[in-house]
């Protein structure tokens, strides 16, 4: 097991620079200068090797990398062309908000998605299972970023029940765990929640359905055993897949809430992306990506790991 | 090279294959749901090409006391939208650029993904470690964030929006692509081909290509549903289609401030994506039960 642990994180590394690279050319892919949107128009030429020099950019691209690599490891991205506020501090504190709401809507997505598949196995071609498949379907098809316009119009415009947009009363940007500012949070989750559900729904109905006519089940069955222990075989064969699945979509449910994010103007990093686009803020962007990156490599490790931890067919093949 | 008359192996494969494609289209043809989607699909993809011919208002002339018309008004059956231009024709023009940078992408993606992974797979060795290698990376970006950060960083446009999608799809077509070539190279009927003298290229072009090409495209166009929606995304946030041109997610985006004045008619765009998406999903998961396909 710590030799399969030990050989992931060694796998790992090179993705990471992999990463890394990706992210640090996003910026040279950009067109134009990364300096325009703050170089006064009436700058001198002087004035403006000064400010290329001030921020690294007269050096070749390999000796720019590796300083850009060298000053990560000591926790400094750079600042933020727009702001001048250093990136890390921007992005961390956003990145909490998008992980505050990613969780939330797995919390939700999961037991749903748990549930609604493992009747539609067990149920199989029943009208149960022809519902749960065409829920599924559309939650998988939905565009999520309308979703959540729709449930704007439904619940705020005219049920007026929970508030559209931010994460706080009056705009406030602080969390806390009480019902003012939960309820800010409803809608964006319910909304996220929508595409992982079916795609849970979708694996487990897959898998219950596959599990449930083999013969070990069969066997379970013929020398007595009773259904609730039975189904606790099942679940744990289903187990390693299903957790897999589900750490993935936690990763995508960190990528996709950026378009929610937009939509409920929620202060997370998505809000962000969204604002260094616009400002041509070009190291906001970088870290804000390559944070989010390095976050779905590591939860692409914790996910094989705990399969690993589960299922030990995967450490020994 | 040697010169191999390949007629004879060509010829038993295409009468195989015709029966295949024949014993495929009536599977299809039995399957409602899958027939209404493709309908529903072609309606609005012909309805795209020949909307100049359809009667249409101009999408692109407003009226400033015409604006934001509820559905079913006189003259404008869908109603007018935040500049009093049609909806119905924004709509249907709409279908124009959603729908082509939506699909292209994939198409792209799937002549370049396939033929990497089919080069991987076959070749094996270093030439796969070094495309397989680079795919990981791009795995390690869940797909909305990579289009986001790629167009993001190129700017808005049709044509960065259509760069940025490609690259997105290509590392899972190149995966799938791989491993089903992996799969096929190791097989008896490859080596028989080797032994009897053919060349790679044949071996490639007559063999290989012919067995992975179904199960890539099954796998291609079950991400086009996925694309349309990002596609679409893009321009909801500003980076992919400028306006003024009708496109579904820009109207999204620009319908936005409406949704107190006339909520239902700034839903319609999205309606128009989750349609096409929905009919995409459901298409592409009948034709892949009619090839029957397993994944």
């Amino acid at each position: 097991m710590f030799q399969y642990f030990l050989r992931r994180v060694i796998l790992m590394i090179p993705v990471a620079f992999g990463v890394s690279v990706i992210c640090f050319l996003l910026v040279q892919i950009a067109p134009g200068d990364p300096l325009t949107a703050i170089m006064p128009v009436d700058a001198t030429a002087e004035e403006q090797a000064a400010m290329r020099a001030a921020y690294g950019l007269d050096k070749p691209l390999p000796v720019q990398y590796a300083i850009w690599i060298g000053n990560l490891f000591q926790g400094d991205m750079g600042k933020s062309i727009a702001t001048g506020r250093p990136v890390a501090n921007e992005v961390f504190g956003a990145v909490q908000n998008s992980l505050l709401l990613a969780f939330s809507a797995a919390v939700i997505a999961f037991p749903v998605g748990i549930f609604l598949g493992f009747l539609a196995g067990y149920f199989r071609d029943t009208l149960l299972d022809r519902i749960v498949t065409a829920i599924s379907i559309a939650g998988v098809s939905v565009p999520n970023y309308w979703l959540g316009i729709v449930l704007v119009i439904i619940f705020s415009v005219n049920l007026g029940w929970l508030p559209s947009m931010g994460a706080g009363p009056g705009g406030s940007q602080d969390w806390s765990w009480n019902w003012l500012h939960m309820r800010h949070l409803v809608l964006p989750a319910v909304t996220l929640a929508v595409v992982p559900i079916g795609i849970v729904a979708r694996t487990v109905r897959a898998l219950a359905g596959d599990l449930l006519t083999q013969d070990f089940v069969i066997a379970l069955y013929a020398k007595g055993m009773s259904r609730g222990d039975v189904l606790r075989h099942v679940a744990r064969n289903a187990a390693a897949t299903a957790l897999s699945v589900m750490g993935l979509q936690l990763g995508y449910l960190l990528g996709g809430s950026i378009l929610i994010e937009t939509v409920f103007n929620w202060p997370g990093s998505g809000f962000l992306l969204s604002n260094a686009i616009f400002q041509r803020d070009l190291p906001l962007l970088q870290g804000t990506i390559l944070v989010l990156a390095m976050f779905f490599v590591a939860m692409n490790l914790v996910v094989d790991v705990v399969q690993a931890a589960i299922d030990p067919r995967i450490t020994r093949g | 090279m040697a010169v191999v008359d390949t007629e004879f192996l060509e010829d038993p494969i295409s009468e195989a294959g015709k029966g295949y494609w024949a014993g495929v289209g009536s599977r299809l043809m039995r399957d409602p749901v899958t027939m209404v989607c493709f309908a529903i699909l072609l309606l609005l993809i012909l309805a795209a090409i020949l909307a100049p011919y359809l009667g249409l208002s101009d999408p692109y002339t407003g009226s400033m006391i015409k604006r934001l018309a509820p559905i079913g008004t006189e003259g404008h059956i869908l109603g007018t939208d935040e500049q009093g231009r049609d909806m119905l024709a924004r709509l249907i023009y709409g279908g124009r650029l959603t729908l082509f940078i939506g699909l292209t992408p994939v198409v792209f993606a799937f002549f370049i993904g396939g033929t990497l992974g089919i080069i991987a797979g076959y070749a094996g060795g270093w030439l796969n470690t070094v495309i397989m290698r680079t795919v990981d990376v791009f795995f390690a970006f869940p797909s909305v964030l990579l289009a986001i950060a790629i167009s993001g960083a190129l700017g808005a446009g049709v044509f960065n929006s259509l760069v940025s999608l490609t690259i997105v799809f290509i590392p899972p077509i190149t995966r799938v692509a791989e491993a089903v070539t992996s799969g096929v190279r190791g097989l008896d009927y490859i080596d028989a081909a080797r032994a009897s003298g053919a060349s790679t290229l044949t071996v490639i072009r007559v063999h290989v290509i012919g067995n992975v090409l179904s199960p890539i495209f099954v796998y291609a166009t079950s991400l086009t549903s996925v694309c349309m929606i990002l596609a679409a995304g893009l321009s909801f946030l500003g980076i992919g289609v400028r306006p003024p041109e009708p496109e579904w997610g820009l109207m999204l985006n620009t319908l936005r401030s409406a949704i107190y004045v006339n909520p239902w008619l700034a839903a319609l765009p999205g309606l128009m994506i989750f349609i096409t998406s929905l009919c995409l999903n459901m298409l592409s998961d009948g034709v892949r039960s009619a090839m029957n396909v397993r994944d």
